[in-house]
């Protein structure tokens, strides 16, 4: 396995502000890895030098063996290339969108055209090229970022959240496309997330950055395996929660969360455990229901994102808790900030780790 | 009162469709008059708006405050200013553009110049600062990646370059003090307007009125029009 980037010691300040400090991590060549954290942890940051937008105070940075000075920040450039969280697109079509880099790596027209078709074929927005790029939905810009990456065929591609608050339609065929870049074209891929189940499904390895250090790295199995101390401490992480679980009697988990709730999950497990429910797994009623699923809980929405035909709900039940559902329910429900709503889920949907 | 009023909004707008030629004159004057001017004040103004865009340096906020402070300078102060400055006795006298239609141009582009510059320097800075590191990340060099945010900013780019038209053509200080209002030389729609209504020839300054709002109004349009073509 042959190291691709390396991080030495690197330190990046922004002021008085230290985005990463010290910081180490190896990026293997042909690899999905991903990088976790809270907010702030320094993801954005550690991305961009990676790609080298930005340059750090101290440390060393290796691309492909070679040491990156001043002079070789425009050679990296040309050699990967990152999608932003922020969609940022130029006002103009979604074809000059893609062409920008191409043009700029000087290829002929014939093949630029050919390569655009392609690319917004892999994102599934095929005859999408005359359409002003700034008028498609939230989920379709992003699919047009991470085409006008794509294009470009660069060894090492960047994604600094590429699914963050879009809806499941637009998330699985952005994920779709990572999977399949890397596999057929052997791209190398870091991407920033918050999503461990899409951790889970794509990555090869992981790193947990915090407060601007890595301060974990290995596979998945081993990252998921060792019940990583620091997983369950992030805040924003969705749905993460960590406690004591204990065998019932009936042959499933007890797992006491704190704040008073215990969370049931059908794999039996006992000592300290970590654990999270998909968002899109927890049924939302107004009033209590009588079903088989052996987790029901009372709440208040605390907030709400629209992520277009879906709706994202911070619910307190005592802890915070995100459960998803589609527009049409939320709108039937006629829920607002405040709701008082009953959360409901299998014990099958949570996944101990 | 109000029968005179639409009487003479009638003659006047007869007098725009039956294709006079001293209106035709006096429009096409002013259009290449403030025209001319305001291409100057984008040739000296834009390269350096587009430094006060994109680059951070020592007394930046400095500038910006003075153009903004020009913004809005009474056109008469600066009529009367370059007056004396161009007038056969001033230190800029032997140039001889006094009452010339030269004189009139330097001086709109003197005025729209701080409009120029501030509306130029605020589209580009209400470019998302995304652009730029896009622009990286796609292989550009820092040089083509502020040409980028530039040309990202085009649409206030455009807008600057329209108020500054438009301020250029609706004022009348500079073109008066400057230009002298001379006859088939000098006289362009805001003087003429001055001067017929005071000599009490309301039609002829109520048909020019109508032609000089229409200028205003099409040219915003026309930008709006690109504007949205852009998407």
């Amino acid at each position: 396995m042959s190291c691709f980037i390396e991080f030495k010691s690197v330190t990046k300040k922004y002021g008085e502000i230290v985005a990463l400090s010290d910081t180490n991590l190896k990026v293997i060549k042909g690899e999905i890895l991903t990088i976790i954290g809270p907010n702030g942890s320094g993801k954005t940051t550690l991305l961009k030098i990676m790609a080298g937008i930005d340059r750090p105070n101290s440390g060393e940075f290796y691309f492909d063996d070679v040491k990156v000075d001043s002079n070789k920040f425009n050679e990296i450039r040309s050699r990967s290339t990152m999608v932003f969280q922020k969609t940022a697109l130029f006002t103009t079509s979604v074809y000059n969108n893609l062409t920008y880099g191409l043009k700029l790596r000087g290829y002929p027209k014939d093949k630029i055209k050919e390569k655009v078709a392609e690319a917004l074929k892999m994102v599934r927005l095929d005859g999408y090229e005359n359409r002003p790029a700034k008028k498609l939905s939230g989920g379709e810009q992003q699919r047009v970022s991470l085409a006008r990456a794509l294009v470009l065929e660069t060894e090492l591609l960047i994604l600094d959240e590429p699914t963050a608050n879009l809806d499941p339609k637009n998330v699985s065929i952005i994920e779709e496309t990572i999977s399949q870049v890397n596999k057929e074209k052997k791209t190398t891929i870091v991407m920033a997330t918050h999503n461990i189940f899409q951790a889970q499904t794509l990555a090869d390895r992981f790193a947990i950055l915090l407060d601007g250090q890595i301060v974990e790295v290995g596979s998945t199995k081993e990252i998921l395996g060792i019940q990583s101390k620091y997983l369950a401490s992030f805040a924003r992480l969705e749905n993460i929660f960590r406690g004591n679980s204990r065998v019932s009697y009936n042959g499933t988990s007890i797992i006491e969360i704190g704040d008073g709730l215990d969370i049931e999950a059908t794999e039996k497990r006992s000592g300290r455990v970590n654990l999270q429910i998909r968002p899109e797994d927890i049924l939302i009623s107004s009033k209590d229901i009588i079903s088989s699923a052996r987790n029901t809980f009372k709440g208040r929405v605390v907030e709400i994102s629209d992520l277009g035909s879906s709706v994202r709900l911070r619910i307190d039940i005592g802890k915070e808790i995100i459960a998803q559902i589609t527009k049409t329910s939320f709108l039937e429900m006629q829920i607002n900030i405040g709701t008082e709503v009953h959360l409901t889920f299998k014990a099958s949907s949570v996944i101990l780790f | 009162m109000s029968f005179e009023i639409l009487e003479g909004l009638f003659e006047a707008l007869n007098l725009i469709f039956s294709g006079n030629p001293t209106l035709y004159d006096i429009t096409t004057r002013s259009i290449l008059i403030s025209g001319t001017a305001t291409l100057l004040s984008v040739v000296w103004g834009a390269p350096l708006a587009i430094i006060l865009g994109l680059r951070k340096f020592r007394g930046k906020t400095i500038i910006k405050s003075l153009f903004n402070a020009l913004l809005g300078v009474p056109t008469v102060a600066l009529g009367l200013i370059l007056y004396l400055l161009l007038s056969r006795s001033g230190p800029l006298g032997f140039l001889d553009i006094l009452y010339a239609p030269i004189g009139i141009i330097i001086g709109q582009a003197i005025l729209i110049t701080p409009i120029t510059v501030s509306f130029i320097t605020s589209a580009i800075e209400s470019v998302d600062p995304e652009i730029r590191d896009l622009a990286r990340t796609l292989g550009a060099s820092e040089t083509r990646a502020s040409i980028s945010v530039v040309e990202e900013s085009s649409s206030g780019f455009l807008l600057a370059i329209i108020a500054s038209f438009n301020r250029a053509i609706a004022e009348l200080g500079v073109a008066l003090m400057v230009g002298g209002n001379i006859k088939g030389i000098t006289r362009v729609l805001t003087t003429t307007i001055a001067l017929e209504t005071s000599r009490g020839e309301v039609v002829l300054a109520i048909a020019l009125t109508i032609i000089l709002l229409s200028i205003v109004i099409v040219v915003s349009f026309l930008i709006n029009f690109i504007q949205r073509r852009r998407g």
